[in-house]
């Protein structure tokens, strides 16, 4: 057991945690549907790092794909491209990148102005011989929903939702164990208490804790990092109620099975190792390999950090934010009744 | 049916048998005392029959339900006091008291009558957190809180085991008060000198049975001749007796040995006979048997049918 776990993580997480950016989502507008326009075009879905989500007419479908998260980059090809291009007066293309995670944001448009580039240098001159060389396209390049690239709006958040996790995540796992420990649960085991009010009795005061700290945590980082709040702080609140829930069921869980708080306390480490490094904080979830993705799916972690981050920055609503909900909701619904099922008053 | 009905209760952990074939009635306002060293399995019976644990085999029934299938409804019925001290220690006094009487459905005041006389040596420490209290007042708080939803039976796992000698004998009268109540009570110990409390007692020791009677009972029924012999070379002492044809037993107890012989002899002959071996002999009296007595005696006699 002792060995295992580390060796699990070893594995878990060398595969998934990892700085490289795998996956960028693309949205094309191609306003000029011309020759080189689509060359340009051919040029950027040929990059395997590139995933083309669509390509619309209006600019505005296109900001949709952005702020509902579908794509990372939206390329804008103005419709008078080629025809400055050979006329030699440096036509501008537009690229909206998603700041939200600045690593992905950095590492995504860099990706894409290096093609550019190379288009640039390379493919034009040889296709359009009439071309004077001279002549080269711009590439300018806005930055939203974190558009000097803070790197601390994008992890204040996320560092918030981690800590509050994992006080409430070894509060919890702590607890139960702890009265088996010093015997208290003997005493509590022959009262005709009902096993779900003995769960939630240890469940509300850690979810005010919880709260308390989620709390502080944002006045905090308003105050010190001026982290921008753009949307409904009260649909941050309310949707931490059930990610807490869905934590402390776990930690409930842990503290069940364990003997001694040692146990306890390895037992949850665990957890918190892999749903800190595999929850979109350190390495961004669309860059992991697809099955780590799908791992991500029962990481309470994962989805209050993209909430927080949606919420605040992007100032995404209910519905931006539904899945997340949903999912929760049926973590925390399993965490506590495995809690519950799994506490026993007899021996 | 009487308040506590155990019946061939048999329990193993592994290779080590705590009960061995356990049978023995506790009737409604009595006092029962199990006594038996540590490990004798006495807390794996209250265990058993507080339904924290489910025996291997056999059958109990606690104020007429099974412990098993009715264990609901005696867990609404009795107290328990475990063998450790199983309060909330940093909750004061007063607050684990009302916090048992509302996991019970009822409130202190409800029940008052019935923990009066213990609470009021509580009072001025109900403030104090529990962890903070003496050793005796601890157990006394503990007996508050198992008595404070007025069970019909009362289980207590050694519950003057680590207090003080004053407060172990205000310990027994309360529970002598208790039972006038119509309280049963299953009271374990490993003192012997308390045993003499109890209306009935069990000694019982590697998960059996010794003997089961009332403390007089049992003293009346000792049989053998017993002597107090004193002398300064107990070893030798013991070596001697133990050799000697009339010797049933010979213990030591304290300063002296407890000789108990197979045939009535008067207690200068004893003295005779272990001059003769060479020891010195203080004094050698007839005297009544004790509970211990009793017990080391039974003990020896099942250890060497074991062997």
């Amino acid at each position: 057991m002792m060995t295992i776990m580390p060796i699990v993580q070893l594995i878990l997480l060398s595969n998934a945690a990892s700085n490289e950016i795998k996956e960028v989502n693309i949205v094309i507008v191609d306003r000029d549907q011309s020759e080189s326009s689509r060359l340009l075009n051919r040029k950027i879905i040929a990059n395997d790092r590139f995933n083309l989500v669509a390509i619309p007419f209006s600019s505005s479908t296109a900001k949709d794909y952005l702020q509902a998260n579908k794509a990372d980059i939206v390329l804008e090809i103005p419709n008078d491209f080629e025809r400055k291009y050979v006329r030699g007066e440096r036509p501008k293309l537009q690229m909206l990148v998603n700041a939200i995670n600045g690593q992905n944001a950095t590492v995504g448009s860099g990706y894409l102005n290096t093609i550019i580039g190379t288009f640039n240098a390379e493919i034009i001159p040889n296709t359009l011989r009439t071309t004077p060389a001279t002549a080269q396209f711009t590439v300018a390049s806005r930055n939203w929903y974190n558009p000097e690239l803070n790197y601390k709006h994008f992890m204040a958040p996320g560092i918030l939702a981690e800590l509050t996790a994992l006080l409430t995540i070894v509060l919890s796992a702590m607890n139960v164990v702890r009265e088996r420990e010093l015997g208290t649960i003997e005493q509590i085991n022959v009262t005709p208490i009902k096993k779900w009010q003995f769960i939630i009795g240890k469940l509300v005061p850690f979810l005010c804790v919880g709260m308390i700290l989620l709390t502080v945590g944002i006045l905090v980082s308003k105050l010190l990092f001026d982290i921008p709040i753009r949307g409904n702080i009260g649909l941050i609140f309310g949707y931490a109620v059930f990610n807490l829930i869905a934590v402390l069921g776990l930690g409930l869980l842990i503290s069940n099975f364990a003997d001694t708080q040692q146990q306890a306390i390895f037992v949850a480490f665990f957890f918190i190792m892999i749903f800190v490094l595999m929850c979109g904080l350190f390495t961004p979830i669309e860059s992991m390999p697809k099955w780590a993705q799908y791992l991500t799916i029962p990481n309470p972690l994962a989805h209050i950090i993209s909430v927080s981050r949606k919420v605040l920055m992007k100032g995404s609503g209910f519905w931006d934010i539904r899945w997340e909900i949903i999912y929760t909701i049926l973590l925390a619904i399993v965490f506590n009744a495995l809690a519950i099922w799994s506490y026993k008053k007899q021996t | 049916m009487p308040a506590i009905v155990v019946d061939h209760i048999h329990k193993s952990y592994g290779d080590v048998i705590a009960l061995n074939d356990l049978s023995f009635t506790v009737e409604d306002g009595e006092l029962f005392g199990l006594i038996g060293p540590d490990g004798a399995g006495k807390s794996t019976l209250f265990r058993i029959l507080t339904t924290l644990l489910l025996a291997d085999s056999g059958t109990a029934y606690v104020v007429g339900h099974h412990v098993v299938e009715a264990y609901k409804a005696i867990r609404k019925k009795v107290g328990y006091m475990p063998g450790r001290f199983s309060l909330y220690q940093d909750l004061s006094v007063e607050e684990n008291l009302s916090f048992f009487a509302t996991i019970f459905g009822t409130t202190i005041r409800e029940n008052y009558d019935l923990v009066k006389d213990i609470y009021v040596q509580l009072e001025p420490f109900k403030t104090r957190p529990a962890g903070k209290l003496s050793g005796g007042m601890k157990q006394k708080l503990a007996l508050c809180c198992a008595l404070i939803h007025k069970p019909e039976v009362l289980f207590l796992d050694e519950p003057t085991t680590g207090v003080d000698a004053v407060s172990r004998v205000e310990f027994w009268d309360m529970l002598k008060k208790l039972k006038q109540k119509g309280i049963a009570i299953l009271v374990s110990t490993p003192y012997m000198d308390e045993a003499t409390r109890c209306d009935r007692i069990a000694l019982i020791q590697k998960g059996k049975i010794l003997s089961l009677d009332s403390p007089d009972e049992m003293v009346a029924n000792f049989g053998k001749p017993l002597y107090a012999v004193k002398t300064p070379q107990i070893y030798q002492a013991l070596m001697v007796l133990r050799n000697a044809g009339f010797t049933h037993s010979a213990l030591p107890f304290g300063e002296c040995i407890h000789l108990t012989t197979n045939l009535s002899l008067n207690a200068s002959e004893i003295r005779d006979y272990m001059e003769q071996k060479g020891i010195a002999v203080e004094e050698v009296q007839p005297i009544d048997a004790s509970v211990e007595d009793i017990f080391l005696n039974l003990s020896q006699t099942a250890e060497s049918q074991r062997q």
